[in-house]
């Protein structure tokens, strides 16, 4: 066995030992899974770390009600095959509470709202490590996440007090009220992701695949029309294309690209060829430059 | 394709962040929007050129000040290799910060502006780089469009580097001397046609040519056990696998194995990796091991090769970087964290400070600030099994958490 000659195997290597970290130094920990590819393939290394015990903790999904359905069938069957334990709370019931507001308008999306209801969640269960895909080359804040990265009891990162992260020594240690979010593939690039997911062969939903589907063009961007989440005006013409989507978030926060990529290895090929970064597709960054650390200080993943 | 881990370090306005955009740039890392937004941000501020360093800031308060405050990390391949650039901020005051990219890099890359050649904080950039015993290093001395190109300027930077190098502990560490323009693109990826009196590798043509050999260094074996995974299933009833990283060397089934601290004696009897049984694990794989005899082992234990036994000892004797505001004293207790095993330590005696400059050692020391490196004393609650670092960079190595605010306040490397 040589694990260390390619990426990413060492790549899988470092992420399995964070897996193995978070498990044996934390007492409730949670893999935040969003049912994107990223947070598949959390599962697959969480799977693989723990091997042949059952994976040691849930995963949990803040449903937006903004996700796209194939997504929800896919995550209900992945639970159920690998056996797994899976916590579902809800951003409606956040707003049900009156403890968020629905924005509204051309823009409007749930993105935002998903944090107040993932930091309640945590304090439910009482987790004390949050498990995320989060990856460092995706986005300038995130360049600056450590792989243990500390929240107050308010679920806020303190971008400019970071622990300093060592070797590969990490530094569970917090307090009562505190948790961690975790990152094991902090280090993967978008193409070390699908790269993985051809060479595990790990299924993901059909959308990350081309498919014919209802679209309306804005602001240069494709939207999906075939649900009445995505706010559209009258003037806005629906057609139909070929396209995938390259990252999954909301139905309303997410662009599909135009594509014909139809399998895994057309889809890893498109990536390295792409001119246009992963995020260039999420509506949620171009609000401002610096749109993600803000969200990233309040808590967001 | 292997991974390499690249850490940067230079002064303020040396150019670093324009450099690894002069990078991203010429191997064509860049995406479209990343571009365009580069573009718009330099044009919105009145540059007639394209300020790569907007590609790495990453944070707001560092886009205001136009200066780097955290270790950033950026990410491009090759064919040959995926690079992992560790950007790191040149201040005085972040030292912690060069101690925390170094720590995990196997190359780095000290910039000097060529207008004003090796200064104080060059010093520090390479004692760091030495103390950390980064393989290879790269001395970059930038803007040499702005001394026009001058191989005497080269020349005389070169010389004053290489009177530093003869202070320097770590002998074996493979040094390259590039001039470069990162504005202009010379010698960063291409090679540079305005100086036609160097005859070396680019910046990129060099790492890509370093190969393992070249930047790792070859120790014992050592196994520290993270995890102890017991399925507790018909299947597998009886399975203790012991779940970890190996460090150093190679381990493979058969192997005569002592498990410390117990030092129970044993045999490897498989070692898996997911659900496929090898006969080899080799160094940096995430492998679970099982043992001949039925042996209690735990998080934290190690196991290593009989006849290859590491120090074990209640004590040791270390180079600490301190990181924090509060200060190191002798007396204060702290966690150690020496890999995944985590036993108390009291400070025993601050024996003398080291100048990060090679200006010499401080005795009488009272105690530590935030970026002094010391040679410290620790006694420890528990044995730990240790190398020295100069012999095993991991098994050497350990952090300093203190247990009162459960931050990572210091690094340690075992002498």
């Amino acid at each position: 066995m040589n694990k260390d000659t390619s990426s990413i195997n060492s790549l899988e290597n470092e992420a399995i030992y964070i897996m193995r970290e978070v498990a044996a130094q934390f007492e409730k920990p949670v893999l935040l899974f969003s049912g994107g590819k990223d947070s598949i393939t959390l599962v697959r290394l969480a799977v693989k770390a723990f091997y042949p015990a059952k994976v040691p903790f849930p995963l949990m999904h803040i449903d937006t009600g903004h996700n796209f359905p194939e997504t929800i069938e896919f995550r209900d069957r992945l639970v159920k095959e690998l056996g797994l334990e899976l916590i579902v709370r809800n951003v409606q019931d956040s707003i049900d509470q009156g403890k968020v507001k629905e924005e509204s308008g051309r823009y409007a999306s749930r993105n935002m709202l998903q944090t107040t209801t993932l930091l309640d969640a945590i304090e439910e269960f009482k987790f004390d490590a949050c498990i995320g895909g989060a990856r460092r080359d995706e986005e300038k804040a995130r360049a600056k996440e450590r792989i243990f990265s500390v929240r107050d009891d308010f679920g806020q990162w303190d971008e400019k007090n970071q622990r300093p992260e060592l070797f590969d020594m990490l530094n569970g240690d917090i307090e009562l009220g505190q948790n961690v979010r975790v990152f094991p593939i902090s280090n993967w690039t978008e193409l070390d992701v699908w790269s993985y997911i051809e060479k595990e062969d790990i299924e993901i939903p059909s959308i990350y695949f081309a498919h014919k589907r209802k679209v309306f063009l804005r602001d240069g961007m494709i939207w999906s029309a075939e649900d009445d989440v995505v706010y559209r005006d009258d003037e806005e013409e629906v057609i139909e294309e070929m396209v995938r989507f390259r990252t999954v978030g909301d139905m309303s926060c997410t662009a599909a690209v135009l594509s014909e990529a139809s399998t895994i290895s057309k889809v890893v090929e498109e990536i390295r060829d792409s001119t246009i970064s992963e995020r260039g597709a999420r509506i949620d960054d171009k609000r401002s430059e610096a749109a993600m650390e803000k969200r990233k200080q309040q808590g967001y993943f | 394709m292997e991974v390499l881990k690249i850490a940067t370090a230079g002064s303020v306005d040396d150019g670093k962040s324009t450099l690894i955009g002069r990078i991203l740039y010429d191997t064509k890392s860049l995406t479209t929007d990343k571009l365009e937004a580069i573009e718009k941000t330099s044009k919105k501020r009145g540059y007639d050129y394209l300020d790569f360093s907007l590609a790495t800031d990453g944070l707001v308060a560092e886009r205001e000040q136009g200066i780097t405050i955290d270790v950033a990390h950026i990410y491009f391949s090759t064919k040959n290799k995926s690079y992992i650039i560790a950007d790191t901020p040149g201040h005085v005051e972040y030292t912690r910060n060069m101690v925390t990219g170094a720590s995990t890099s196997q190359a780095s890359i000290i910039l000097i502006d060529a207008r004003k050649g090796v200064i104080e904080q060059t010093n520090r950039h390479f004692f760091i780089n030495n103390l950390l015993r980064v393989k290879d290093v790269v001395v970059a001395i930038n803007k040499m469009d702005l001394v026009d190109y001058s191989e005497d300027v080269y020349n005389k930077i070169k010389a004053d580097f290489e009177a530093l190098m003869s202070k320097r502990d770590y002998q074996d560490q493979n040094i390259s001397f590039i001039p470069v323009s990162a504005l202009k693109g010379d010698n960063v990826v291409n090679k540079s046609k305005n100086m036609p009196w160097y005859n070396g590798d680019s910046i990129l043509d060099h790492l890509e040519k370093l190969d393992k050999a070249d930047i790792f260094n070859v120790g014992t074996p050592r196994f520290p056990v993270q995890y102890v995974i017991r399925p507790k299933t018909e299947e597998y009833h009886d399975y203790r696998g012991y779940a970890g990283k190996v460090y150093g060397g190679n381990l493979s089934v058969g192997d005569d194995v002592v498990v410390l601290p117990s030092q129970t004696k044993s045999k490897i009897k498989e070692i898996y990796f997911y659900d496929e049984t090898f006969e080899t694990a080799s160094r940096r794989s995430s492998v679970t091991i099982t043992l001949e005899d039925d042996v209690n082992v735990s998080r934290g234990d190690m196991i290593v090769k009989e006849g290859d036994l590491p120090t074990i000892e209640k004590q040791f004797m270390a180079n600490v970087c301190w990181m924090d505001s509060k200060q190191l004293t002798p007396g204060a207790k702290y966690t150690v964290q020496h890999g995944v095993n985590k036993v108390l330590a009291k400070v025993d005696v601050i024996h003398h400070k080291i100048n990060p400059d090679y200006s010499g050692i401080e005795e009488d020391v009272s105690g530590l600030g935030m970026n002094d490196i010391a040679r410290v004393s620790f006694k420890l609650n528990k044995p730990i099994f240790y190398d020295q670092f100069k012999n095993h960079r991991t098994n050497g190595s350990f952090i300093l958490i203190d247990p009162q605010s459960n931050s990572t306040v210091g690094a340690g490397f075992i002498q």
